[in-house]
């Protein structure tokens, strides 16, 4: 057993309960205990990216209790990818809060750290109830952290997350009760065997169940129809935090990669392929959703909260294809997505920080501060996000159009995912001409400058242009993911047979 | 006894989504409480209902299955944390909005 797989889990955990002390601490200690943990989970998860690369799936039995008894960590080529994803975004969310975000109310370190810790586990563990667990856990960080710094309106949006959040939870308890009822177990691993193995009359219930799970995930990811409470939360969430919450999507993304490519993936005998007949016409919607969405946003956060939505609708697009070649252009958007989303929040910031009251509202607005070097930057996001060449979104949007097999499919995607990149386009254009050009002559007194915010910004945007530079790694990279996650028969053999109660 | 462990869980998941489904806050965590009650309930069924077992393998011939009695007990802690911070929420969210609608304005 290689103890690394569980410091991504262990170690924001620790550091965050030191953190709670935070009263005792300066803020110097504080910020620079938390960018020293994120630092390390970044270095440790680019260690098990190494690891995963080589092919084997790696399993971890914490307390050295077996499977199917105890609770196993499970790290293949999907889950390391996206705890490096989560590692490299948070490391630029916090440095771009250590500038007088986190200052702001109380606690923020120790909150990014649980959050971090809720994250990385759902990432990495390989029981059904564990993910409930860790689900909770970077839920209730999270829920804190949209409130940080209080305000009218993020108790607003605040209300609608909990609630719908907490009523997720419990559809999750209930279809994880399901499962365990009749497969009597809840490691996925083997209940991908026992799923396999069920009589027609259980198999009905696992696929009732198995739908049910599709909705809570699908609260989480924010598809068509339950998106309603992401645009809302995410423009009124502080900067690092909207940031951060780019990731958040992405966890109900790969648990639906998980749980509907291993347990009810090709081999579950009369449900096999459960979700992709729903995936498919919902991915198309939430596409335009979002993008109409974005055109009728009244500021950019709003915007781009949108856009985050649209981006949920390819990325569900790839999976519903659910070929190696769909599901490894999902992988390389959901990276470009996440961390180009992520960049983009902290720019509109950026911008709304030199507008003084308007802030972020599409509305005419005072000179800004440094236009050129913000204007730069909110047009290369632009492009990236629209999908247009030489950024990394280009490339995403061209292997999933590419994916998609002449026919039917085709004649679907191909004008949905253009039609969404052409009106994210007008709607970014449009942003971007009222913040940028129709200002008025003179710059706000009380405009904020900082450079070390700035410098986070253009790091973490720097990445649509490092994606296309080092595509030809990456795109090796997923395409093995997407290789590993359709072999089935190494995840089925996990857990010996001889050890099934 | 199935029939009425059936029922009790039925009245409760149908009363908890009827409150969440009003207006104000007060009965919409009232509904989360209940329905989490529901739930709790219905993952405790899910190890068989069996009364007089031992949750200890070898004692007797027959046991219960203590896993399901387990997951019950962290989805209880789990809720009555999450219960404890929607209710601090909704009465922050009365303190700042001055109202308990769940969209933070009275319907016009």
């Amino acid at each position: 057993m290689n103890h690394a797989l569980i410091l991504p889990v262990l170690l924001p955990m620790f550091v965050g309960s030191v953190l709670l002390f935070a009263p005792r601490l300066s803020l110097t200690l504080q910020r620079s205990l938390g960018l020293l943990s994120t630092l390390l989970v970044l270095l440790i998860g680019t260690y098990l990216l190494g690891l995963a690369d080589q092919g084997a799936l790696h399993s971890y039995a914490v307390g050295n209790w077996q499977a199917p008894f105890g609770i196993v960590l499970l790290l293949d080529r999907l889950s390391a990818l996206l705890l490096v994803v989560t590692a490299v975004l948070a490391l630029f969310a916090l440095i771009y809060a250590v500038r007088g975000d986190d200052a702001r109310g109380k606690n923020f370190h120790s909150l990014f750290q649980f959050q971090l810790m809720g994250i990385n586990g759902a990432f990495l563990t390989g029981d059904l109830f564990n993910l409930f667990v860790f689900f909770e856990i970077l839920l209730i960080a999270s829920y804190a952290l949209l409130l940080h710094g209080g305000g009218a309106e993020r108790v607003r949006a605040g209300i609608h997350y909990v609630v719908l959040n907490l009523l997720g939870s419990s559809l999750f308890l209930l279809a994880v009760g399901v499962m365990y009822g009749i497969t009597g177990t809840l490691n996925m691993a083997d209940m991908a065997v026992k799923v396999a193995a069920a009589s027609a009359d259980d198999a009905a219930l696992l696929g009732a169940a198995g739908l049910l799970l599709l909705v809570v995930f699908g609260l989480k990811a924010a598809f068509v129809p339950l998106y309603f409470w992401l645009p809302r939360a995410y423009a009124s969430a502080s900067a690092p935090v909207a940031a951060l919450f780019a990731i958040m999507t992405k966890v109900g993304l790969y648990s639906i990669m998980r749980v509907y490519i291993l347990i009810y993936g090709e081999q579950a005998s009369s449900i096999a392929n459960l979700a992709a007949d729903w995936l498919w016409p919902l991915a198309l919607l939430t596409i335009l959703c979002g993008v109409v969405g974005a055109l009728a946003a009244a500021s950019i956060q709003g915007l781009l909260a949108y856009l985050v939505v649209a981006s949920v609708g390819s990325l569900l697009a790839g999976v519903a294809l659910g070929t190696q070649q769909a599901l490894s252009a999902a992988l390389f958007y959901l990276i470009h997505s996440t961390w180009v989303a992520g960049a983009m929040f902290l720019v509109a910031d950026l911008i709304s920080r030199q507008r003084g009251d308007k802030a972020g509202n599409l509305v005419q607005g005072p000179m800004l501060l440094q236009p050129l070097l913000l204007s730069a930057l909110f047009f290369i996001g632009a492009i990236a996000l629209a999908g247009l060449p030489p950024f990394s979104g280009f490339f995403g949007k061209l292997l999933l159009l590419r994916a998609a097999a002449p026919g039917i499919e085709a004649l679907l995607l191909w004008p949905v995912l253009l039609l969404g990149g052409l009106l994210t386009l007008v709607a970014l254009s449009r942003a971007g001409s009222t913040l940028l050009w129709r200002t008025g002559r003179d710059v706000l007194g009380r405009a904020e400058r900082d450079d070390g915010r700035t410098l986070a910004a253009v790091g973490l945007l720097s990445s649509a242009v490092l994606l296309v530079l080092f595509a030809a790694p990456v795109l090796a990279y997923v395409q093995a993911t997407a290789a590993q996650l359709l072999d089935l028969a190494p995840y089925m053999q996990l857990v010996p047979a001889g050890e099934r109660p | 006894m199935e029939a009425l462990f059936a029922a009790t869980l039925g009245i409760l998941t149908a009363s908890g989504v009827y409150l969440l489904l009003r207006a104000r806050t007060f009965p919409v965590v009232m509904g989360l409480i209940l329905l989490s009650y529901a739930v709790n309930l219905f993952l405790f069924a899910m190890g068989r209902l069996k009364t007089g077992m031992p949750a200890v393998i070898g004692r007797s011939a027959e046991y219960a299955d203590p896993l399901p009695q387990a997951l019950v007990l962290t989805a209880i802690v789990i809720g009555f944390a999450m219960t404890a911070f929607i209710l601090v929420l909704a009465l922050r969210g009365l303190g700042e909005l001055k109202t308990d609608h769940v969209d933070g304005k009275e319907p016009r």
